[in-house]
């Protein structure tokens, strides 16, 4: 990432509002073109984009008291620093940003093509009568799956990370900076498509959720055992497919328990809506334990 | 490809570090249960590097071993993998190491 303003030089990253057209002469509708990566948000009124990143500069690591180190010990620097802590620490602000609005963050992850999308459309059904839901969309391109959300009449921006296969930290709080949840809202954020690299980049996110479907193999969590111990609960999707599919519930819950010891298990059909009105409950559950004083939010797991 | 992040990030901190000095090796310490391999990261760094004053640093990687606490008999258990069980059957198990993703040390020319 650029060390000035925090965008990524290596990607090209594009947030991009469907309908954002509508909503006024506020600004929200311009995109960011991160191909120059100074450009962005210098003529803007609300200065989003311009503190995140910047935090390095003044982190321990670029402390004078480590050039006195260096001195001391011949030009070696002893660092001792998380490679993630970047990206840990700009979690972290995305964290406190969530908790002091009371919104409810969950983090989706899973393969391509595991119903993600369907599921959300579904969610947003459900529960949109209760509560206010943004989503925000990761993909490396186009803004088809935003655009799906779009029409189910709920806020999303679209993160198109290029290259990039994970979002990140920074990525998140650019995205929110545009997208505005609202208090005690509700946050999905729907990762790339990948069950390797979004597990290791925590986002701020209150509790990673991990996406299989029946029409995979049971054994995903055996094959990608970071991602299952990163999540605290994992949707088993299509079960109306259960029928047409060899897929053995139980030894996938096996597998994914081999890593995860304490992760918890749904069974959903975003098509049918089977096991939805549970997951639901679960979202409901963890808005309700995001006002308890004495609740610990989940930190970076992996 | 989460390695050339990983590998953005260590340039990065380095040349923060490293100020106008040319960096000239770089000691990481990564942990076999981490979800990073070491040589998509030596890869990465090179491409990361160019341009920046810890180009050409030689990239040392320390490699850490797996080590997990059986939450049913408290023994530790080696861990080759994230999967693992430990001798009394239990695969309750609670990763204590391998999980390390640091840089530890570099050397200014």
């Amino acid at each position: 990432m650029c060390t000035t303003c925090g965008c990524s030089e290596t990607q090209d990253v594009r947030y991009t509002m469907p309908g954002a057209h509508t909503h006024g002469p506020d600004g929200h509708s311009h995109d960011h073109d991160h191909a120059h990566p100074h450009d962005h948000s210098h003529a803007h009124p609300h200065d989003h984009g311009h503190d995140h990143g910047h935090d390095h500069k003044h982190a321990p690591t670029a402390d004078p008291r480590a050039a006195l180190h260096a001195g001391v010990h011949g030009r070696s620097i002893a660092l001792e620093q998380d490679i993630l802590a970047k990206n840990q620490v700009l979690a972290e602000r995305n964290r406190g940003w969530f908790e002091g609005r009371e919104v409810l963050a969950v983090n989706l992850m899973s393969s391509p093509g595991s119903g993600k999308t369907t599921l959300l459309e579904r969610t947003i059904r459900e529960l949109s009568d209760d509560v206010s839901i943004y989503v925000v969309e990761g993909d490396q391109a186009t803004t088809h799956d935003a655009e799906r959300i779009r029409a189910t009449g709920c806020p999303v921006i679209q993160v198109n990370t290029g290259t990039g296969c994970h979002l990140e930290a920074d990525m998140l709080a650019r995205g929110l900076k545009q997208l505005r949840p609202t208090h005690g809202s509700l946050v999905l954020i729907e990762n790339v498509g990948n069950l390797v690299c979004p597990a290791l980049f925590d986002l701020g996110e209150r509790a990673k959720v991990v996406v299989v479907s029946v029409t995979e193999g049971e054994d995903k969590p055996a094959k990608y055992p970071h991602m299952f111990r990163a999540c605290r609960l994992m949707l088993i999707n299509k079960v109306d497919l259960l029928a047409h599919v060899r897929f053995d519930v139980e030894r996938c819950v096996a597998y994914a328990r081999e890593v995860n010891p304490d992760i918890e298990v749904l069974p959903v059909s975003a098509e049918t809506g089977e096991g939805i009105e549970q997951w639901c409950q679960w979202l409901r559950h963890e808005q309700k334990l995001l006002g308890a004083a004495d609740d610990e939010p989940e930190g970076r797991v992996v | 490809m989460h390695e050339l992040s990983i590998a953005n990030g260590i340039v990065e901190m380095c040349a923060e570090c490293a100020g106008d000095a040319r960096v000239i090796r770089v000691r990481l310490e990564i942990g076999r249960l981490s979800a990073v391999l070491p040589d998509a990261v030596r890869f990465c760094f090179d491409v990361c590097a160019r341009n920046t004053v810890v180009e050409g640093a030689e990239l040392e990687i320390v490699e850490t071993q797996g080590l997990a606490l059986c939450r049913d008999c408290n023994h530790e258990v080696p861990m080759a993998a994230l999967v693992g069980r430990c001798t009394c059957g239990s695969a309750n198990l609670r990763v204590i190491a391998g999980e390390e993703l640091r840089i530890k040390d570099m050397e200014l020319a």
